[in-house]
């Protein structure tokens, strides 16, 4: 029974490395696309990518560490990609982010 | 430069979305003592919210619908964390003594009680009021330069 537990274990730890081996890759090609990228839009889109991928990052250490006090990170990088990703959008459109009247 | 805009899922989006910022927010506030969280980054996360609502309504729109001076707001807090340092005298007990004790509460039934929380409040009105008003009072562009 002892012996399973254990089993167990080095697959959760083995597959979790993985996992970050996996998205970190993935954080490298984004950050490809935000050098290259042609045009800003380009560049918006994969920060926001990298944003989630950076949530899934924050996930995984958390499995690893054996933890729960990073779960409240994981849903505040998702906030603040939220409100950062709304600015550039609004900036790109507009120019302004905040207007100062609405008619 | 302003076109006629239609931001209806933006608004739809952020009145859903900010009450769930400040629900988080206030969560982080109460959690603070035992585990990751406190006055700092809940005052941040409110400050988020209003942020985004102001990105979706614009200031006119939330200076109509959420009338706070935040220049205000954090002379408040600071004033209310130097009172809490002071109310120690009361007791005869040196600047920023702390204490908690065990309240039988109606719904939440035992809980600690302590007095970290009243300078934590504090902490949090100061981190509002700056970070509004550092970001409004650059969003406020060069219009009034112009008129004068």
């Amino acid at each position: 029974m002892e012996n399973a537990l254990n089993v167990t274990r080095t697959i959760m730890e083995i597959s979790t490395q993985v996992a970050i081996a996996g998205v970190g890759i993935s954080i490298f090609m984004l950050l490809y696309r935000v050098i290259k990228g042609p045009t800003n839009p380009d560049r918006a889109v994969a920060l926001d990518v990298m944003g989630i991928t950076l949530m899934a990052l924050a996930g995984l250490v958390t499995i690893l560490l054996v933890t729960t006090k990073l779960n409240d990170v994981v849903l505040l990088i998702g906030i603040l990609l939220f409100i950062g990703t709304i600015a550039l959008a609004k900036f790109i459109e507009k120019g302004v982010i905040i207007e100062r009247d609405n008619h | 430069m302003k076109i006629n805009s239609n931001d209806l899922i933006l608004k739809t989006m952020t009145s859903i979305i900010a009450f769930i910022l400040l629900g988080f927010s206030i969560y982080l506030f109460f959690a603070g003592h035992n585990a990751p969280g406190g006055g700092f980054i809940g005052g941040l996360m409110t400050s988020a919210a209003i942020v985004l609502m102001n990105m979706a309504y614009g200031q006119e729109g939330m200076k109509s619908s959420l009338p706070i001076n935040f220049r205000f707001l954090f002379k408040l807090g600071l004033l209310i964390a130097l009172a809490t340092g002071m109310g120690s005298f009361l007791f005869n007990e040196p600047f920023l003594s702390q204490t908690f004790a065990y309240f039988q509460l109606p719904v939440l039934g035992r809980t600690e009680l302590a007095t970290a929380l009243l300078f934590d409040l504090g902490v949090y009105l100061t981190v509002i009021g700056i970070t509004m008003t550092i970001i409004l009072s650059i969003a406020e562009d060069h219009k009034e330069e112009l008129s004068e």
